[in-house]
């Protein structure tokens, strides 16, 4: 349990509650025990002065990819945890995609274990099929039970149109939550990049938007019919955002997010055959970028994810076809997707939503506002400060970021998880 | 001529031939005057000159190829050069760890060139990041294949007298095709009109923006052509589905006479070999010599990089001197 703290002098920004005002914040025992300018402070509080500075919910990431188990050369969960603290992360939510697929509750269990040292909350999302494979449904009662919340074979579709329908049936039944990756195999195994002229003059095999948005209008087909709640993992192109509107209009359960990368880049940072810009989904056309950062701005894309992937030099330093996919984007997430704020196209209360009060409700969490009661993972950022992603500088293993050397505006000074300073910036 | 006047000319500011899209019309002139040269000492008895002598190439090819890998050997030994080939197989060498090992390997033996092939697009430009001397490019994925567009162009300018408002016809397996690429650019870069030809699963219409007319009907896209570049079909890069039957290709897309009869009178017909007789194209228009490049091509083709070679280590030769 840690001490009472009070931070006086915070711009408090709550998505949840439109907020936006200086005032303070009181936090006792890993909860937040009191919000406004009025506040009975016990005389033993520690008072910490944010001199103005933002202070809004830690931030929750719905995409992350963790070493554990097995390939800890990847990155550790120690690790990946003072990352997600440098970034102003204070939920991480696990992909089940390592050594050893995580997909039972062994599995669950043991990342849960290895995840009490870390510094920030980590969440398993377990897989919805065993292995990864498409063919049988993973335990989903049993980890639902046990409190799993959401499942998603990450960064594999369910392909099989017969299973995912039972799949969907099935999670209903748990009020599981089901992240489906969209990419029909057949159109996106043999690309490495987003088709299309730039694919072409390259002479790299591409993945065609169709290849997102025929599996994404194949899930709402099934969704109709069933009660369960459905999570797009990644839209990233135009077409796929017009039927999740579409969907949404029609009062489905369907929510979608997007990674920072989608939205910051499009597919010319490939460049000569960078393959730090390698993702799934790949990075898309200006336009598709342009109709995301719209989508984000009118609410069709409920949440940012950093889709942290960690990848070791070996796997990146190959010819662009041979890379393996994956940037990492914990440590870069908030300041990147700043820009958003900065050059005027959402609103900073709607940017934060996105990373807070969003994933919390589509995943069924507490945390992501500042509610009295609430878990005390809190995030004080300066929105001002300019300065270059720097790889030399991340705590991350790996430093596959694609965006090395990018001006951005926007740094973490201080995060908190339960109440306790988890970073100093 | 001498080798004084081989280092007084012709100066070439690219320290490696990754690809064409980033030459300029000097940089192609200049290769293609230099290689003409080559082509009159290549006639001659004795082939040899030492320009390149105590230099050291390196073939370096996963990909399997016979006939660019000679060529290659071929022109570095007639430069004097001390010729060495590497070769693996597919599969021995697939993933590119191996690659950039390999490479500091080789640059560690100290070579002056190192010509490479290699089946993913982009792996020989990011080898070349990795070691100190002259990196050509003998074909990378599907993405450049500069020398063989620049022994095209030879052959083109020698028989036609220039390249500059020919209309060229490339027909075939576009897509798969780095020979293709390569040609599309140095073309457009000489001035000359490009139409691709054949099927829409393997002419997608992005290649207009690499400045290419895109036709679907070979009669259409051979009309008053100068001249018709045919592509080998490239099955082994095929999952199959992008045309029915080899049958039906031919009928459609093979150079016959028939479908020649629309292309100017004296259009003169190129194939990058090997050629898939009765399935490209029929083997009367291929062995007509009137028409046919074919050979001359392959003859061009030693020249052309005998030139590639020379300009690549001037500065160096130069240096040195």
């Amino acid at each position: 349990m840690s001490a009472d703290k009070l931070y006086i002098n915070a711009r408090l920004l709550d998505p949840a509650t439109a907020m936006d005002k200086i005032g303070q914040i009181m936090t006792r025992g890993g909860k937040i025990a009191d919000i406004g300018a009025e506040i009975t402070v016990p005389e033993d509080a520690e008072i910490i002065d944010c001199q103005g500075k933002c202070l809004c919910p830690g931030l929750i990431d719905m995409r992350v990819f963790v070493g554990i188990p097995g390939a800890d050369y990847k990155d550790t969960i120690e690790n990946t945890g003072e990352a997600a603290a440098a970034g102003g992360v204070t939920t991480v939510c696990v992909q089940p995609v390592t050594d050893h697929i995580i997909d039972d509750m062994t599995g669950v269990e043991f990342l849960e274990n290895r995840a009490k040292k870390a510094k920030v909350n980590f969440i398993p999302f377990p897989a919805i099929t065993k292995q990864l494979e498409g063919k049988e449904m993973a335990e989903i009662g049993l980890m639902s039970r046990s409190g799993i919340k959401a499942f998603t074979d990450s960064n594999k579709s369910v392909a099989n149109p017969a299973l995912m329908s039972r799949v969907l049936n099935y999670a209903a039944m748990f009020d599981a939550l089901i992240i489906q990756h969209l990419a029909v195999p057949e159109l996106s195994e043999k690309g490495c990049m987003n088709a299309g002229a730039l694919a072409t003059r390259l002479g790299l095999p591409g993945i065609p938007t169709t290849a997102e948005t025929i599996m994404l209008e194949r899930d709402l087909r099934l969704l109709k019919s069933v009660a369960t709640r459905y999570h797009a993992a990644q839209i990233t192109c135009r077409d796929s955002i017009e039927v999740v509107a579409t969907a949404k209009k029609n009062k489905m359960n369907v929510t979608a997010g997007v990674a920072v990368a989608h939205f910051a880049l499009n597919e010319y940072a490939i460049e000569e055959y960078r393959t730090f810009t390698k993702l799934s989904p790949p990075l898309r056309s200006e336009d598709d970028r342009a109709a995301v950062v719209n989508a984000l701005k009118d609410g069709t894309i409920d949440v940012i994810v950093s889709g942290h992937d960690p990848e070791d030099p070996e796997s990146k330093r190959v010819p662009y076809e041979l890379a393996e996919s994956g940037v990492v984007g914990l440590e870069s997430m908030m300041s990147v997707s700043l820009e958003l704020y900065h050059n005027g196209a959402l609103p900073l209360l709607d940017i934060l939503a996105k990373m807070t009060c969003n994933p919390a409700r589509i995943i069924g969490l507490d945390s992501g506002c500042l509610k009295i009661g609430s878990p005390a993972d809190l995030c004080i950022f300066d929105l001002d400060m300019p300065h270059r992603i720097d790889p030399e500088t991340m705590v991350s293993l790996t430093k596959n970021t694609p965006f090395d050397g990018r001006p951005v505006q926007g740094k973490i000074l201080k995060t908190i998880v339960a109440g306790v300073t988890v970073f100093k910036g | 001529m001498s080798e004084a006047e081989h280092t007084a000319n012709f100066p070439f500011p690219h320290h490696h031939l990754l690809g064409i899209e980033n030459l300029k019309e000097q940089d192609i002139n200049n290769i293609l005057d230099l290689a003409d040269k080559y082509v009159a000492q290549n006639r001659k008895t004795n082939k040899k000159t030492h320009i390149l002598t105590g230099l050291t190439q390196i073939n370096l090819f996963f990909e399997n190829s016979t006939r660019t890998r000679m060529s290659f050997e071929l022109a570095g030994k007639r430069l004097g050069a001390d010729v060495i080939n590497m070769s693996s197989s597919g599969s021995s060498i697939k993933k590119g760890e191996t690659l950039l090992d390999t490479a500091a390997t080789l640059n560690a033996m100290r070579p002056d060139l190192l010509v490479v092939r290699h089946g993913s697009s982009g792996a020989v430009k990011l080898l070349s990041r990795k070691v100190n001397c002259a990196v050509l490019n003998a074909g990378d994925g599907t993405h450049e294949h500069p020398t063989q567009a620049l022994l095209d162009a030879l052959t083109i300018r020698r028989r036609k007298g220039k390249i500059a408002r020919l209309t060229v016809a490339i027909c075939g397996d576009v897509l798969h095709s780095r020979v293709a690429r390569s040609n599309i650019h140095l073309l457009n870069i000489m001035g000359a009109r490009v139409r691709v030809i054949g099927p829409s699963t393997l002419v997608p219409n992005t290649l207009k923006e690499l400045g290419a007319e895109v036709f679907h009907d070979m009669k259409q896209g051979l009309k008053d052509c100068d001249v018709v570049m045919m592509l080998r079909l490239q099955t082994e890069r095929m999952q199959g589905g992008y045309f029915p039957t080899i049958s039906e290709y031919f009928t459609l897309y093979g150079l016959d006479y028939d479908k020649l009869s629309v292309a100017k009178e004296e259009a003169m017909i190129m194939h990058p070999g090997p050629m898939n007789r009765g399935v490209e194209i029929d083997a009367a228009v291929a062995d007509d010599l009137t028409r046919s490049a074919i050979q001359e091509q392959v003859e061009m083709g030693v020249a052309v990089r005998m030139a590639c070679l020379d300009l690549l280590t001037r500065k160096k030769r130069g240096s040195e001197k």
